[in-house]
């Protein structure tokens, strides 16, 4: 049977994906539907920290602004639908030409910097993009704009019932996980993780990498726009709350957990960092405590993440062998 | 032109101008000498007015809670620079993100734990309570203390900079770290001093303004971010930036929320002006950080020898 993943890694991956797709049929099962609008939740984040994983995993460009393009994709949805434009279509082109404009302009400004500063002028423009929502009072400011009905894709598929929206929203977060590992192993991708070991060498070897970079930035700013659009979807409500710094912290967190720099890390991280919030957070109020301390260790002893533990427990496993 | 208002205006722009150099001025210390990010630094000044709350209800000593939770606040700066920050100093300013967003997680938490989900309202002594009316200005004492405690706050950080040995070991500390160390200074000892320092300044901001706005968990979360703002626009490790930006940007903030709509009214409808002003006054400190950043991203007032 050598057509089964061999690593310890991809089997476990493997064997998540598989629940994810059965994922509905499991939770009517046992009759748990509740897990569903949970797992829902993280898969769309996961898409977002796909997404960031490709600039900060791959490129090593740090944002602590990512949490502006869930925003700017959540508020097409309902800044369209408050005037009765439904279709989805719609808010798909409004999400990624105004996340890509944004991107665009503020990543053409952030790469000129390095290491802090571009983790201070991320945040910054995220923070104008908090304090614009905030400030605009016809759509809601800071109490937030309810959506009443979800994106119209006439004749294709219906996003109304909690089913079918699942299933949107895992076929575009395989869709962007194919999209992000063929990027990578392209030679567009070598170029951007070249840059991040070592900018000037892959600049001598004739690459212009401030474009790459750039385009990289754009890139992944879009994608993030429509797990946005996703979000707004899903919970049919949008606030400047889901834009503030602490929420793009909150993306690093689950890059990090996952294992930033590998394909399918970050996605258990953000289903890891959702699941551990709803289960903490049933259990105690203070469950930001322990999530503190988490993280705190996982700076000072987990290297990594998750794929580096599954990782090293292939390389164990060799050795005894 | 309403020159009372103007004249309040100005005196609170001048407040939070010495509050934030309070915070930006630990911060670009640890910042430039260590090369630590502390997002946490903020935790500080929430610690600090919750200490000083503590100690005033059961001394009822205003002076007495701010000195006491001074030293409390340093105790603590220097228990998260043994424990935690001083293994990170060499490794990523990504694991420094991750670590003290892990620690303000924490610190919330404790606060909300020890002290309950609600504010906690600092009472202030008589004397300081008051107003004082110079011709037909009324000045409210409290402020007029804050200012004065800040400014004599900038003047002995001035003299411990300037005048002193661990002075000049701060000042060669943020220049160049590596020389410092080659000349067998024992640098672990400044970075606890200066870390602890700077914790205790932040916890002094935070007692300072909490008489006024009430100590209350995540207070600090976002006077931090316009903290490393100052930080950035003054250039980082220079305490003199870290004065001159702070009180700049204390000043533009302040300022543009009660005017920028009558000067934007100048250029466009006043109904467009109204929206826009809010909006545009609470980015303005970012616009400007942007554009610092790109033209000049070391900063306005870079320390001396720093590249």
């Amino acid at each position: 049977m050598n057509w089964l993943p061999t690593t310890v890694a991809a089997r476990v991956y493997a064997l998540m994906l598989l629940i994810l797709a059965l994922a509905p049929f499991i939770f009517e099962w046992i009759d748990q539907p509740f897990y569903l609008d949970l797992l829902s939740r993280a898969l769309i984040l996961g898409i977002a920290v796909v997404s960031l994983n490709l600039i900060l995993g791959f490129g090593g460009m740090v944002s602590l602004g990512h949490a502006a393009y869930i925003g700017i994709g959540a508020y097409s949805v309902g800044i369209a639908s408050y005037y009765d434009f439904y279709n989805g279509w719609l808010h798909i082109a409004l999400a990624l030409s105004v996340s890509a404009g944004f991107a665009l302009l503020t990543g053409a400004i952030s790469l000129r910097t390095r290491g802090v500063y571009f983790i201070m002028i991320t945040m910054a423009f995220s923070q104008m993009v908090y304090f614009t929502f905030l400030s605009l009072e016809e759509y809601g400011a800071d109490d937030g704009l309810v959506i009443y009905a979800r994106s119209e894709f006439p004749e294709i598929i219906s996003m109304d019932s909690s089913t079918s929206l699942y299933y949107w929203i895992f076929a575009l977060l395989l869709a962007s996980l194919f999209f992000v590992y063929r990027l990578v192993y392209s030679r567009f991708g070598r170029v951007i993780v070249g840059s991040r070991f070592n900018e000037p060498r892959m600049q001598a070897l004739g690459f212009d990498t401030y474009r790459y970079r750039l385009t990289c930035y754009v890139i992944s700013a879009m994608m993030c726009s429509l797990a946005g659009m996703l979000l707004g979807n899903f919970t049919g409500f949008i606030s400047p709350d889901m834009i503030g710094w602490a929420r793009s912290g909150e993306l690093i967190f689950m890059v990090i957990i996952g294992g930033a720099a590998t394909i399918f890390g970050p996605l258990v991280g953000t289903i890891m960092f959702v699941v551990l919030e709803e289960a903490l957070s049933a259990i105690t109020v203070y469950w930001h405590l322990i999530f503190g301390m988490l993280l705190v260790a996982l700076v000072l002893f987990g290297k990594g993440g998750i794929h580096g533990w599954l990782s090293r427990l292939d390389r164990k496993g060799a050795e005894h062998e | 032109m309403d020159w009372n208002l103007l004249i309040s205006q100005l005196m609170n722009g001048l407040q939070l101008g010495l509050l934030l150099f309070l915070l930006a001025s630990g911060l670009t210390l640890i910042f430039g000498i260590m090369d630590f990010i502390n997002l946490s630094h903020g935790s500080f000044y929430m610690i600090g007015a919750y200490f000083c709350g503590t100690i005033v209800a059961y001394t009822g000593s205003f002076l007495l809670g701010v000195l006491l939770g001074l030293a409390g606040v340093f105790v603590v700066g220097a228990l998260v620079e043994w424990f935690i920050a001083r293994k990170l100093y060499r490794a990523d300013h990504l694991d420094h993100v991750l670590v003290t967003f892990g620690l303000i997680l924490i610190f919330d938490t404790l606060v909300h734990i020890l002290w309950g989900a609600s504010g906690m309202a600092i009472p202030l002594p008589d004397v300081l309570n008051g107003q004082i009316i110079l011709g037909n200005l009324v000045l409210p004492t409290y402020r007029l203390l804050i200012i004065f405690a800040g400014l004599m706050v900038a003047a002995i950080l001035y003299l411990l900079v300037s005048k002193t040995r661990l002075g000049m070991l701060i000042r060669a500390g943020a220049s160049n770290r590596t020389m410092v160390e080659a000349l067998g200074i024992n640098i672990n000892r400044l970075f606890l001093i200066v870390f602890a320092l700077g914790a205790a300044m932040a916890g002094l901001a935070g007692m300072l303004i909490a008489p006024i706005t009430e100590a209350s968990i995540g207070m600090g979360n976002d006077i931090i971010i316009v903290a490393f703002v100052v930080v950035i626009i003054g250039g980082i490790g220079s305490v003199k930036g870290a004065f001159y930006a702070a009180m700049m940007l204390g000043l533009i903030d302040t300022l543009s929320r009660s005017y920028l709509d009558v000067l934007l009214g100048l250029t466009m409808p006043v109904e467009y002006a109204e929206t826009a002003a809010p909006a545009l006054s609470a980015m303005l400190i970012y616009i400007l950080m942007a554009a610092v950043l790109a033209f000049r991203p070391q900063g306005l007032f870079p320390p001396a020898g720093m590249k």
